[in-house]
């Protein structure tokens, strides 16, 4: 387990490396000059070229990548071009409300999906199934914007039930904090919700066939237990995978909701500083998200040992 | 869950709201402002964006002022002498100003400041093309030697448009123009508070207490700036038109700076909402040539674009709503001081077969025009589409090109050839403040790839017009001088101006103390 843990932590290494390079280097041909969009409308062509220099931007692509990637492996991922201020600060006040707003959703999409699952595959062909049928092609098909919106104008202006906007910091108080969450995290679990719920379906169904299920019920146990302690417990180890894709996904869902409800996070700061050309950030922003990806799938992989002891490393 | 533990929770859930609303209490009238963009600068001298500007009135102030009927008046500035020979201009300073950190505010402090604005601003270096020297006989007094005399002084020092003559401390303002301050210590109405800046989420103002507002009524960027608020949070998160829309009218926030011409009428038709008047001049949009490539280098085939590119179109596509919207072919603004309707018939009075036999006639050998068109830009993003479909009309070839506004604006500042990365014309908005003045205007600077702005237009005539403006120093030569350079920007084909618009901003309707600003300021204003 030592091994595979230490294995697998050095090939982030790497990952990590490859989508630096990529990233940068995608960065600086992609078209736009964020020298351009500091000045301002009316600056010289001058002017920008001052701004570019002072950036350091007149220097060749390889001169700039060996400058980032010094101050990258001292830990400094560098100063925002476009908010003069350092980018991990940036990203540490960003952290809260974008992790704030994936652990509620997945939270309540799990609590929601994985019942609904072992239900609909209880129940398979009756009305509940159907019903998580249908949700679920919903959920998959309505844009997360759409349903943002929807449930603002029913939830928000119409019954007045939670804000339509804003982010206040848990610092603030939890009730706040989680009253300005609660709608965003509805409107971004709909689809995870349906994800998971579908995933569950079919794994527990698959487990229902099986023969050990079949003489747990011969045993006389309670229903409940059979679909929990059995039929759950031995579907669970797909369940766990989709729900640490649903995760990493979470990271492009999160910044559609943070625009849609204006909660100052990470997928807005990536929003702003894409079309700001705010190279620095992107960069670290990536670097951050890529590292939470692999992270989350290492641990989805060291789950597979707690539900299926079968499976070592 | 216990008796026990259900209580503990309700306490912790009541103490957590108690001290929310306590801190609310504590903060007195929050006005919650939704900007039309984003804060990043915070140095209103080092960019000309907007937002820093408006930044720059919260926590600066200004020598002079223009006032809602632009004339310029006096706001740091108590009284100034001008001499005989328009020379020696002599200024004292109001008593009672001060910086946030308590120290008084002394003509050294002016002096640093209007020479680092003269390195930055158009109008500033056109300034400081005549100042011989600057001097500071007594602390309240300060003065500009001119070598030559010039019209504009006052023009400059009351400038309400980007770069805006701020007034900062002298140790700050002796930062080196290209870089950013790194302080933010005006003299002006409201404190900024840099502890609880967080780009992209809020900007906080606090009400400078010690503020001494002048006598008269706020009106324009002069007169007293009153303040009737203890804060003022603008909220930097929120840039969905809709989601803004459905902020204002839960009173989550109480004034939008631009609404978007897509929820005029459901603002409208809301009782609790209301679209205060503060411009009595209108936003102006226009098209730019490109003068260094073909076939805009070509001044015949400009005048056909411009008599192809009708005004009623664009503003019909981008705008919509008729009331809001008016086609005027002056290029320093209709019902502005400079407001000249001179020589502008190849476009005002065009037409479709007036522009087809003018492109005939001036030689056009197909090139395809390359139009820029910002996708993310809705301000601005159906203004090429039309002028693609009038040059086409027209007999152009056209390649219409979609990016995002910031590709747009890192491009059109390059001068290379438009099939090799450059480009042809692209649309944008100006304030009036920005484009009404023809010093200020910078399309009227046509020193070809010295001139200023994008576009790089290129006419000597012209050119000595403007200067022969600078130098102008009573108003019916300056209005005779203005007449004459606009007619001959229609001649030569600067630019094509696409008509006027008012922006609208939407408030609730507890907000009072709206004013004549023709721009975004926030004293005056009370919240009942």
């Amino acid at each position: 387990m030592f091994n595979f843990l230490a294995k697998r932590l050095l090939s982030t290494l790497p990952v990590l490396l490859i989508v630096s390079v990529l990233v940068f280097l995608m960065l600086r041909l992609t078209p736009g000059d964020p020298a351009a969009v500091l000045a301002g409308d009316a600056a010289s062509t001058e002017q920008i070229a001052m701004i570019r220099a002072s950036l350091g931007l007149d220097r060749s692509i390889p001169e700039q990548f060996f400058i980032w990637a010094g101050h990258l492996l001292r830990g400094d991922l560098g100063q925002s071009y476009y908010y003069k201020t350092a980018v991990t600060t940036l990203i540490g006040q960003r952290l809260e409300p974008t992790v704030s707003l994936a652990l509620i959703t997945i939270t309540l999409a799990v609590l929601v999906a994985v019942p609904l699952g072992v239900m609909a595959a209880w129940r398979f062909g009756g009305w509940l199934d159907k019903a998580l049928m249908g949700f679920s092609v919903l959920g998959f098909s309505v844009p997360v914007f759409v349903s943002a919106y929807m449930l603002i104008w029913l939830v928000s202006l119409k019954l007045g039930w939670f804000p339509v906007q804003g982010y206040k910091r848990i610092a603030d108080g939890a009730g706040p904090w989680l009253y300005h969450l609660t709608l965003p995290a509805i409107t971004l679990s709909l689809v995870y919700i349906a994800l998971i719920a579908r995933v569950t379906r079919a794994s527990v169904l698959e487990t229902l066939g099986e023969d050990y299920i079949r003489t747990a019920r011969a045993k006389g146990l309670p229903e409940v237990n059979v679909l929990m302690r059995h039929a759950l417990a031995n579907a669970a180890v797909p369940i766990a995978t989709v729900i640490g894709i649903g995760i990493a996904l979470l990271i492009g869902g999160v910044v559609v909701t943070e625009s849609v409800y204006a909660i100052p996070g990470l997928g807005r700061l990536t929003v702003d500083a894409v079309l700001a050309r705010d190279f620095p950030t992107i960069q670290g922003v990536i670097l951050l998200f890529s590292f939470i990806y692999v992270m989350v799938n290492l641990l989805v992989d060291l789950s597979y040992v707690f539900f299926d002891p079968r499976i070592r490393y | 869950m216990t008796l026990r533990r259900r209580t503990a929770i309700s306490l912790a859930v009541l103490a957590a709201a108690t001290l929310t609303s306590g801190a609310a209490l504590a903060q007195g009238t929050v006005l919650r402002v939704v900007p039309h963009s984003n804060l990043a600068v915070l140095d209103p001298i080092w960019t000309t964006a907007y937002m820093s500007r408006n930044h720059g009135y919260m926590i600066y102030d200004t020598l002079f002022g223009t006032d809602e009927k632009a004339q310029i008046k006096p706001q740091m500035v108590e009284s100034w002498t001008e001499s005989g020979d328009h020379r020696l201009w002599t200024f004292k300073l109001r008593k009672g100003l001060e910086f946030h950190d308590g120290k008084p505010v002394t003509s050294e402090d002016v002096v640093a400041s209007l020479q680092r604005w003269g390195k930055r601003d158009a109008t500033g270096s056109a300034l400081m093309q005549f100042v011989q020297r600057m001097d500071t006989p007594a602390p309240d007094t300060f003065r500009i030697f001119l070598g030559e005399a010039c019209g504009f002084v006052l023009e400059a020092l009351g400038k309400p448009g980007s770069n805006v003559p701020f007034i900062m401390q002298k140790r700050i303002a002796e930062t080196d123009a290209f870089k950013q301050i790194e302080e933010h210590i005006g003299s002006g109405p409201y404190i900024f508070k840099r502890d609880e800046f967080k780009p992209g989420d809020k900007a906080v103002y606090l009400k400078n207490t010690k503020y001494v507002p002048r006598s008269e009524p706020a009106s324009g960027t002069a007169g007293g700036k009153r303040v009737y608020v203890d804060r003022v949070e603008w909220n930097l998160a929120l840039r969905d038109a809709q989601a803004q829309v459905n902020a204002l009218q839960k009173g989550e926030v109480d004034i939008l700076e631009q609404l978007s011409f897509d929820h005029y009428e459901t603002v409208k038709a809301d009782a609790n909402l209301q679209m205060p008047v503060y411009a009595n001049v209108n936003a102006q949009y226009m098209a730019r040539f490109n003068h260094l490539h073909k076939p805009f280098d070509n001044p015949k085939v400009r005048q056909a674009a411009m008599a192809a590119m009708q005004q009623e179109p664009f503003l019909r596509a981008q705008v919509g709503v008729k009331e809001l919207y008016k086609p005027c072919y002056s290029m320093f603004i209709c019902n502005s001081p400079y407001g000249s309707l001179a020589g502008n018939e190849v476009q005002a009075k065009g037409n479709m077969k007036k522009a087809q036999d003018l492109l005939k006639a001036s030689g056009y050998d197909g090139t395809p025009i390359v139009i820029m068109k910002p996708t993310d830009l809705a301000a601005i993003q159906k203004l090429p589409d039309v002028a693609a479909q009038l040059l086409r009309q027209a007999g152009f070839k056209v390649d219409l090109q979609a990016m995002d506004w910031q590709t747009l604006v890192g491009r059109r500042a390059k001068k290379d050839a438009p099939d090799k990365g450059g480009w042809h014309m692209f649309a944008t908005a100006w304030t009036a403040q920005d484009v009404w003045n023809p010093i200020g205007n910078p399309t009227m600077d046509t020193r070809g790839e010295k001139s200023t702005w994008f576009g790089w237009a290129s006419d000597e005539k012209l050119a000595e017009l403007r200067n022969q403006f600078m130098r102008a120093t009573d108003e019916p030569t300056k209005k005779k001088l203005a007449d004459q350079m606009h007619a001959r920007a229609f001649e030569v084909g600067t630019h094509v101006v696409l008509g006027e618009y008012t922006q609208p901003m939407a408030a609730r309707k507890n907000i009072t103390g709206f004013f004549v600003t023709n721009s975004n300021l926030y004293w005056n204003l009370k919240k009942n």
